[in-house]
């Protein structure tokens, strides 16, 4: 099982596309992916979650620890097309009234 | 060294001269010899190597070269097999070690389960590794019942250590009777200030007031727990906001009261009871409702019992986290 995120730049945004399945065994791999990421006060991250098909809470925090690195560099996160799956672990965790997420729209 | 040679190279002659039992005999007990003067296996062939050059003048040249290639390699594969057996006894030391670890935790975080009056408590809380990333505290006085249920992100070790914390910290709030708000602030500033970014706590406190049969409680981040009003026929899901534990200071938590009443009951559970990665469709909360409902007859250890085996046969006795429910009847 893997893990994979593709970034494309857009002016001051970076958007992630990760891809896979997230648990304790791939969290690592997500993990070195975002610190990989060369941060700036100011600059924008879109993390799109379309295709991630499993999360548990090791997953969680590699957000969270991303996130709290984000805001020490004073830069922005978000977390965009979340699955009614992942958003609900999101919400139970209070993490959504935290973190910027953005489930998939609801035709 | 060179009366080593010399023996070698009789021993090998007259095995070459005749291949029986006796002269392969003596050769192998030479291996002794070859063991008291430290030689290694490389020594040993370059030896044999120096001992046919001796026995065959007409030795052709390639075959030399070969000798010389089987001595280099073998150089190598003696330092690859010292490494690999250093690795062995590592991965034995940590193996001994996780299996004291796990006994160390077993014993601290040992959980007896109280026996308040006009409730029944049941539990089931069983690890899917050595340790387990899932804790259950109960406290128990003359006025008050209270329950913690916590469950550490991650696995192993670390979530191991961070439990004990965890329970050294509900310990230190010994009294029953605090808020359970104020419990998770308390506990919250602890996790937040000695947990790496990455390691949080989930926690569903509750507290009930045997006089008045009030239960309050309050989450932090915690898998909403399940209460069955028996009047009203109805499941309500003890859900909040509040933040897992560890991530913030200062974070600030809701407590809420509920009125018990004969025949109610609470369902407390980890998201190992509802979180199945194959079943991405199945509804388990409902299914939990249901499946309670339909023995809320039997004991509240019974129903934690039921329910565990129900699942497990769901998912093929695969289940794949720390699965720990709670069951508390009014």
């Amino acid at each position: 099982m893997n893990v994979s995120v593709q970034f494309r730049k857009n002016d001051n945004t970076l958007q992630g596309f990760v891809e896979g399945e997230l648990d304790t065994y791939t969290a690592p791999m997500l993990r070195e992916e975002l610190d990989s990421i060369q941060l700036f006060e100011g600059m924008s991250i879109e993390l799109d979650l379309s295709n991630v098909r499993y999360m548990d809470s090791t997953g969680l925090g590699v957000f969270v620890a991303f996130y709290k690195k984000v805001m020490k560099q004073k830069a922005n996160l978000k977390l965009v097309a979340l699955s009614s799956r992942l958003a609900r672990l999101f919400e139970i965790t209070g993490l959504s009234e935290l973190m910027e997420i953005e489930s998939v729209k609801k035709v | 060294m060179n009366k080593l040679k010399a023996q070698y190279k009789r021993i090998l002659s007259d095995y070459i001269q005749s291949q029986n039992e006796s002269n392969l005999y003596i050769g192998q007990n030479f291996i002794k010899q070859l063991i008291q003067k430290n030689l290694t296996p490389e020594d040993v062939i370059d030896i044999h190597k120096q001992a046919i050059e001796e026995i065959y003048n007409d030795l052709p040249e390639s075959m030399l070269h070969a000798y010389d290639f089987l001595i280099e390699v073998m150089v190598h594969f003696g330092l690859m097999f010292k490494e690999h057996q250093s690795l062995l006894i590592k991965q034995e030391e940590i193996r001994i070690e996780m299996d004291v670890a796990a006994k160390i935790q077993n014993l601290l975080l040992e959980t007896t389960i109280p026996n308040p009056k006009d409730l029944d408590i049941g539990m089931v809380s069983v690890p899917i590794r050595k340790l387990n990333g899932d804790y259950v505290h109960f406290m128990h006085n003359q006025n008050y019942f209270s329950v913690a249920v916590t469950d550490v992100v991650g696995k192993g070790v670390p979530a191991a250590l961070c439990m004990s914390m965890v329970k050294y910290g509900l310990d230190t709030l010994e009294y029953a009777r605090s808020n359970p708000s104020y419990v998770l602030e308390v506990l919250n500033n602890i996790i937040e200030k000695s947990v790496d970014d990455s390691m949080f706590v989930s926690l569903f406190y509750g507290r009930f007031d045997l006089e008045n049969n009030i239960f309050t409680w309050s989450s932090a981040g915690h898998e909403p727990a399940l209460y069955y009003n028996s009047t009203e026929q109805t499941f309500y899901d003890l859900e909040t906001k509040g933040l897992l534990l560890g991530i913030l200071q200062e974070v600030k938590y809701n407590q809420h009261d509920i009125k018990l009443n004969d025949n109610d009951f609470l369902i407390l559970m980890t998201d190992g009871v509802t979180d199945f990665r194959e079943m991405e469709e199945f509804d388990s909360r409902g299914y939990i409702k249901d499946l309670a409902l339909s023995i809320s007859h039997l004991t509240a250890q019974e129903m934690c019992e039921v329910i565990y085996e129900k699942l497990q046969e769901l998912l093929n006795f695969n289940i794949e986290d720390d699965f720990t429910i709670v069951v508390i009847k009014k």
